[in-house]
């Protein structure tokens, strides 16, 4: 029981950390109909110019800084990257950004070097603020939590309620038309990919000091956050949240079980056989959940794609 | 401007061709390792302790058979076995005959499965390989070579030494293990089970656990499931990325007891975990920096310093490598009569620079030696790694560990 509710929050804090990094894609994806492979790649930069900024000036100024910085470095390559490429269509788009990605992994790596770098929480963050059981719940998790619900809160706001999110709300539907009444939608474009990078790079600033920072951080999220857009509908940043809330939970909880595929086979009246290597079946006999743990998002993004295509929340086909 | 570049390029060439042969008397060891990719800081690491150690302890002293200098020759193999094959050939190709490799058992696998071929074909252009890292038992038993020497304990040793430490420890009852899902994981969870039942049968394995190699991206679940378990101790062979995620998540996570790791230290790991490791983090291996042992040791670990301000003698027992090769080529007389090399490391006796008598076993050609339990601590961390303040000290000792174990081995004699 206490296990559960740890994994509640466990779940929450990843949940969000994901929701962060996904809400910029999902928008980028959905105005621009840019797959952007970079994206994870500006978290990692996140991470590691917090770091940078953090031996100057420590934790809390990389905390302004470095999502700021990356935002602009995002915007710098819609305005003369993207921008460029795109009249040539959506194929070469996809090539600059995954050219792009390798470019940050090999930029970081030259700078930084290959070691894990010693980014870490602040001290006055760093202890205990309560415990379940015996398991400990950091005050740097719940800080997390807040970061992320502020920054989801904030984002409805802006889309939902100020003239900008207007535009941009309008400029996803119909950019033709938002162009024609007078709006520079260029800007716009630019201005969301400035957001949504900057985003990801506030993600990496939180998230590097609990889940390592290394230049291989980038390619081990990469590919979750298309699952997760893809599960909550694109342009869609309920979606987002629900999406990524639904696959931090699944993951953590998958860890933290210890299920095993024999006990299925036991009650099915199967007999464990003595010589596991002579049997067909010994991959299965030996399988855990947590062992599958972390497919299984890809496996409920088939599912949704099969029974919605257009995702939990979205509007229109993938 | 075309011609002028064939020019220089061919005078380039020229120079190299000539000045290869102008010291055609240096010996050379190929230095197979990742040196680029995501593995490179440690095969860069490795090529400098290589070359540090060749330069000061066998070039500086005048060499070996009265002259004649070591040489580190490096080729990138970019941690896959296929590339260590066409890597292995080039520097055959070259007339080398000593090649080191050590990160990663399958590519160590690989190489003496090649070499072995080769010696068999070539009887008068023999190789040998000094393996300084690689610790699949297997590579000194059922597949145990006349070529190949292992300079580093192997993944049994290490458990049983580390296995004696913890048995004496009788407030353990309770202990996790947890690795990565390969080869080497699931290794290491073998020998933490059949060792326990072994030494101290009252001890409940209380978690036994895989998880996938290089894709969990948070471990707090596993974490929080070692300290659901009410596990007195960790056990893990996790390296890399996944020894900071999983180390992290669970002193985060409040566990309080020991955590015994393979290689929690050094490229950025030790400064890492800094503060938040001390008193918790356990190391098993055969190096001893901490507190250092002698002198000379001290000595060679500050000029390393100097000259690598932002490195750290990781591996240690490339020292050892380095000193015993330059003894068994004195012993035989020659640099290239690879049998005569290979008699005179079978039984060789030395006195490590760390401290350690290293006996180089004859029937399985693994050095028997000394392997420590240190802690992660700045307590005592004369050098530390990564400039953190930080290192292993050595907090207890097995002497000459394994001395007395079996081996498969049915060693084929030329």
């Amino acid at each position: 029981m206490e296990l559960i509710l740890v994994n509640l929050i466990d779940g929450l804090v990843y949940g969000l950390l994901l929701f962060m990094l996904s809400a910029g894609l999902t928008l980028i994806f959905s105005m621009m109909g840019v797959l952007n492979f970079a994206h994870a790649s500006f978290y990692m930069l996140g991470a590691y110019f917090a770091y940078q900024i953090s031996t100057y000036m420590g934790f809390w100024m990389g905390l302004l800084i470095a999502p700021v910085v990356v935002g602009i470095a995002g915007a710098g390559v819609e305005r003369y990257g993207l921008r460029r490429v795109h009249q040539y269509g959506h194929v070469p788009e996809l090539i600059f950004t995954f050219g792009l990605a390798l470019l940050i992994e090999e930029f970081v790596q030259f700078i930084w070097g290959n070691s894990q770098l010693p980014y870490n929480e602040p001290a006055i963050l760093d202890f205990a603020l309560f415990s379940i059981g015996s398991n400990d719940i950091a005050a740097y998790k719940v800080f997390m939590i807040f970061v992320s619900i502020g920054i989801f809160l904030a984002l409805l706001y802006v889309l939902t309620r100020t003239r900008v999110g207007m535009v941009i709300q309008a400029a996803l539907s119909y950019p033709r038309t938002v162009e024609n009444l007078g709006h520079n939608v260029p800007l716009v474009f630019m201005g969301v990919f400035g957001v949504g990078t900057g985003l990801a790079g506030l993600a990496g600033v939180i998230a590097g000091p609990q889940l390592g920072t290394f230049p291989g951080m980038a390619i081990l999220l990469g590919s979750i956050v298309f699952v997760t857009i893809v599960i909550g509908g694109l342009g869609s940043l309920w979606g987002a949240l629900v999406a990524s809330l639904l696959i931090g939970w699944m993951t953590t909880f998958a860890a933290s079980s210890s299920f095993q595929f024999a006990d299925i086979l036991l009650a099915l009246g199967m007999e464990k056989p003595a010589e596991m290597s002579e049997s067909a079946l010994r991959d299965l006999w030996t399988l855990t959940l947590p062992q599958i743990g972390p497919i299984l998002p890809y496996m409920l993004m088939v599912l949704v794609l099969v029974v919605r295509p257009y995702g939990l929340f979205g509007k229109r086909d993938a | 401007m075309r011609k002028t570049v064939k020019l220089g390029l061919g005078a380039a060439l020229a120079l190299t061709v000539s000045a290869s042969s102008l010291f055609a008397e240096n010996i050379k060891i190929a230095f197979i390792e990742p040196l680029s990719g995501f593995m490179a800081g440690t095969g860069t690491s490795g090529l400098h302790q290589y070359e540090f150690a060749a330069e000061t302890l066998v070039n500086a002293n005048g060499g070996v058979l009265g002259g004649d200098m070591f040489e580190i020759v490096a080729f990138d193999n970019k941690l896959s076995g296929k590339e260590s094959l066409v890597q292995l050939q080039v520097a055959i190709d070259q007339g080398i005959r000593f090649v080191a490799q050590g990160n990663s058992s399958g590519i160590a696998h690989a190489l003496i499965d090649a070499i072995n071929k080769h010696n068999k074909r070539n009887p008068d252009d023999l190789v040998m390989f000094l393996n300084y890292s690689a610790v699949d038992p297997a590579l000194t038993n059922d597949k145990c070579s006349f070529w190949h020497f292992r300079f580093d304990a192997n993944a049994d040793f290490k458990m049983d030494a580390l296995t004696d430490v913890m048995a004496e420890n009788e407030d353990l009852k309770k202990v996790y293990i947890i690795g990565q899902d390969y080869s080497f994981g699931k290794a290491v969870a073998a020998a933490a089970v059949s060792d326990l039942g072994n030494k101290r049968p009252d001890i409940e394995v209380v978690g036994n656990e895989l998880h996938p190699i290089i894709k969990v991206k948070d471990f707090t679940p596993y974490a929080r499931k070692i300290i659901a378990s009410e596990a007195d101790a960790v056990i893990t062979g996790n390296w890399g990325a996944d020894m900071v995620g999983l180390g992290k998540a669970i002193l985060d996570s409040g566990f309080e007891g020991p955590i015994y790791t393979y290689y929690a230290a050094a490229d950025g790991i030790t400064a890492t975990f800094g503060e938040a490791g001390k008193g918790s983090l356990y190391l098993v291996g055969t190096d001893q920096l901490n507190p250092p042992v002698s002198d000379r040791a001290a000595d060679y670990i500050t000029a390393y310093k100097t000259k690598y301000p932002d490195g750290d003698i990781n591996q240690a027992r490339i020292v050892n490598v380095v000193e015993m090769l330059a003894k068994a080529i004195n012993e035989a007389g020659s640099a290239t009569d690879i049998v005569a090399i290979a008699n005179a490391f079978e039984g060789m006796e030395h006195d490590s620079i760390w401290g350690s008598k290293i006996v180089m076993r004859a029937k399985d050609h693994q050095a028997i030696q000394d392997i420590h339990i240190s802690e992660h601590t700045d307590e005592g961390a004369v050098f530390d790694y990564d400039n953190s303040g930080y290192a292993p000290v050595v907090k207890s000792t097995v002497k000459m560990a394994g001395a007395d174990s079996a081996t498969t081995c049915d060693m084929k004699r030329p």
